[in-house]
């Protein structure tokens, strides 16, 4: 039977459990004389043989259509006598084997990949039925069983409410797990990428040129993994955008909370929040034909040397790219700092400029610099914009119209193309995220501990 | 916060239809003209002919009222009659409320408190505030006392602002509770301390009227004993207008009440009259309970 049509005959299985039990539950409810003498609503007796039905039988069908190959071909294989001893031998006999089965010939085949090949095709038809009678009969069988449980006092609702329960609380974990397994996956590829290059090399080195000779007569150089010139052109380029972004944002976010009228407040909000809709490509562009260029014209009138990819020029859009995610956060903050407060001082006799500065402001500070920790954690992971308009070279430089490079340009440099996974130039890339990863969660740790704080202020 | 009044102001008419058709007439047609004694000799505070709008609601009816120096008023009325907002238009505060527009001659000894030329700064300085809930700055005991001198450079020297904080604590009966922590804030102070912390700010700036909108509603009776107490303190140097729903306060901290019934102040007179021997006929039914 085709998968599909497993499904679909599985979910009728289902409806038909859900109906019987709904429809017991209906009939019991009648005869004691009303809904309120059941221990649950009919729905729930429904839904209690519905999962029983379909749960444990859909788990099956699942485990199975992901375990099912993998066995299928250990069991091929077993039976092969000479197999090759490299598993880059072995996945091309199995792969022949597959396109044997699946009728493409190519040339004579063996009379032993023959036999194998129907040997795949017996196991495949056999693996196929035995899957639908065991789901079906398992469907079936804890259906009856659901059903035959079926009692007015069967406390159906608790049940089912754990199942929910249960449901819920994995896909939380689908998250979490997630999270974890990225890190572990980063770590690993890190730590063979600290096998061939130092820890201290690479968090202290002053020079960065990751290109490797491939082969041991070619020229080029071995290598340099100082990472120290990404650091500091990343901590450029994110100090520039928060000098843009963090006076511009709060006062915008002051403005839209404090002064504006509503009817200003409903089109301006909006508005600056398209700001942060914008795809970072299109201010890739912005940066590298517009700013760039202009920045480098204006340095040169006034006489400074200026590259025509910058700093300066990527910090400076980036900024504007991150103007809406303060303003919008701070918003937020000072609108909930309560009116008593800001009544409070004007009570006194403050004007309104001073029960900003001196009241609403203090009084949002710790929120609002959760937020700036936030946009800096943004800043800091930003790739687009610093790609096209920073440029790549790793230079260590404190002059912010020089091109600089930033630890999430290397990586994709380093990625970008053929790859060889064993290369430390390759595996930079994930020591480099790996620190990326660090960075942001501490940051985003104390973010989040500030706001937290912030939250216990006025209760 | 102009829907909360709206809604208070719905409120009043649910609890005004629960009237019988009879009082429904005698309170449509009573309550036009005020009785008892609105006007005053020594009048500090002189309202004339009050209109208060929220957009196209009109919340106060053509209120006359003088508030006397050294004089307590109190404002009762039921919920939604308009006390606070008559209150609010004694300093302006009603100047934050989109919608909000006031009709009237209001004056504070003889200045006028609306108007083009008048700047609203000083005149909350010599108006101050004391909220319904305590609204402490999330600062220092100290900061939240010293931030209106500071703010209206009243004191330049630290030894001189240092002076201002204690005697404003002093007078509001905190000095003692919390003079070995200025410098922990003013937050985690209990409900009574801080309004009086509250009030303590308010005369820092030396007010010449204070006002106190329901300053004992969130507070125990303990605490609420404790302001009134200092409400009577107070009266030798300030005037205070003060809106209260409690009738035992008024009938404890005030010389004269005013009785406000939807919008309109219906009665002025002595408190101790309003009390024992009210003249129109819905003060009477408010302070037996009838209704409210």
């Amino acid at each position: 039977m085709q998968t599909p049509t497993l499904f679909a005959l599985l979910l009728l299985l289902i409806l038909v459990a859900y109906g019987t039990g709904f429809s017991r539950a209906l009939s019991a409810a009648r005869s004691r004389g009303g809904l309120r003498n059941l221990s649950s609503l009919p729905s729930y007796h429904g839904l209690f043989a519905a999962l029983w039905c379909g749960l444990p039988a859909l788990l099956l069908l699942g485990a199975w259509l992901v375990f099912d190959d993998a066995i299928i071909r250990s069991m091929v294989m077993h039976s092969i006598a000479d197999k090759p001893d490299t598993i880059a031998g072995q996945n091309l006999l199995f792969a022949q084997i597959q396109n044997l089965a699946a009728g493409h010939l190519v040339g004579e085949p063996s009379p032993q990949l023959q036999s194998a090949a129907e040997h795949l095709s017996q196991l495949r038809s056999n693996s196929n039925t035995l899957q639908a009678f065991l789901s079906v009969v398992l469907a079936v069988g804890l259906g009856a069983f659901a059903l035959l449980r079926f009692s007015p006092e069967l406390r159906a609702r608790e049940k089912v409410e754990k199942v929910l329960r249960a449901i819920l609380i994995t896909c939380a974990c689908a998250a979490i797990f997630t999270t974890v397994g990225i890190l572990f996956s980063v770590l690993f590829e890190s730590l063979r990428f600290f096998q061939s290059v130092p820890v201290t090399e690479f968090l202290f080195g002053l020079h960065w040129s990751p290109q490797m000779a491939l082969r041991a007569d070619q020229v080029g150089s071995s290598g340099a993994f100082g990472a120290v010139p990404l650091f500091t052109g990343t901590l450029m380029v994110s100090a520039i955008a928060m000098f843009v972004a963090v006076p511009v944002g709060l006062m915008a976010a002051i403005y839209l909370a404090e002064y504006a009228s509503k009817s200003v407040r409903n089109v301006a909000k909006p508005v600056l929040e398209i700001l942060a809709g914008v795809p970072t490509v299109v201010y890739g562009f912005f940066a590298a034909l517009t700013v760039a260029p202009f920045i480098r014209d204006l340095a040169t009138s006034i006489g400074l040397q200026a590259s025509s990819e910058s700093a300066l020029a990527a910090g400076l859009v980036m900024g504007i790219m991150i103007i809406p995610f303060v303003s919008s956060l701070s918003d937020d903050v000072i609108n909930a700092v309560p009116q008593s407060l800001r009544d409070g001082a004007l009570g006194l006799g403050s004007t309104q400029s001073e029960t900003v500065r001196k009241v609403v402001i203090p009084a949002a500070l710790p929120g609002i610099v959760g937020g700036v920790l936030l946009a800096v954690s943004r800043a800091i992971g930003e790739t687009m914009i610093v790609v096209m308009a920073a440029g790549l070279a790793a230079n260590l430089t404190a002059n912010p119209l020089e091109s600089v490079t930033t630890v999430t340009v290397q990586i994709v440099t380093l990625l970008v193309g053929d790859q060889e996974f064993d290369s430390p130039k390759t595996l930079a890339a994930f020591a480099l995220g790996l620190m990326l990863f660090i960075s942001t969660l501490v940051l985003n740790f104390i973010a989040l501990h500030v706001v937290k704080k912030y939250r216990e202020q006025y209760d | 916060m102009s829907t909360m009044t709206l809604d208070a102001a719905g409120h009043a008419e649910a609890v005004q239809s629960e009237l019988t058709g009879e009082k429904m007439a005698i309170s449509q047609a009573a309550v036009r003209k005020t009785v008892g004694q609105p006007f005053s000799d020594t009048a500090k505070l002189r309202m004339r002919n009050v209109n208060v709008f929220y957009g196209e609601t009109q919340a106060i009816h053509n209120v006359s009222l003088d508030i006397g120096r050294n004089e307590v008023v109190a404002m009762i009325g039921p919920s939604g009659c308009g006390k606070s907002t008559f209150l609010r238009c004694l300093n302006r505060m009603n100047d934050t409320i989109e919608g909000c527009r006031v009709d009237g001659e209001l004056s504070l000894d003889g200045d006028p408190i609306y108007g083009p030329k008048v700047d609203v700064v000083p005149l909350r300085a010599r108006v101050g505030m004391v909220f319904q809930k305590p609204n402490p700055f999330p600062k220092s005991i100290y900061e939240n006392v010293a931030y209106g001198p500071k703010i209206h450079g009243i004191a330049s020297r630290r030894a001189d602002l240092d002076e201002i904080v204690e005697n404003s604590l002093r007078r509001a009966g905190l000095w003692d509770e919390v003079k070995d922590r200025l410098d922990k804030p003013g937050t985690g102070l209990s409900g009574g301390q801080q309004q009086r912390l509250c009030i303590a700010r308010a005369i820092a700036v030396s007010p010449e009227v204070i006002l106190m909108d329901e300053p004992c509603s969130a507070l125990d009776p303990i605490a609420t004993a404790r302001i009134e107490e200092l409400i009577d303190e107070l009266r030798e140097n300030y005037t205070i207008a003060i809106v209260t729903h409690s009738m035992q306060q008024a009938a404890r901290v005030s010389q004269r009440t005013a009785y406000f019934h939807l919008g309109h102040l219906v009665e002025v007179n002595d408190t101790e009259t309003v009390f024992t021997n009210p003249e129109h006929e819905l003060t009477e039914a408010y302070i037996t309970g009838r209704f409210g």
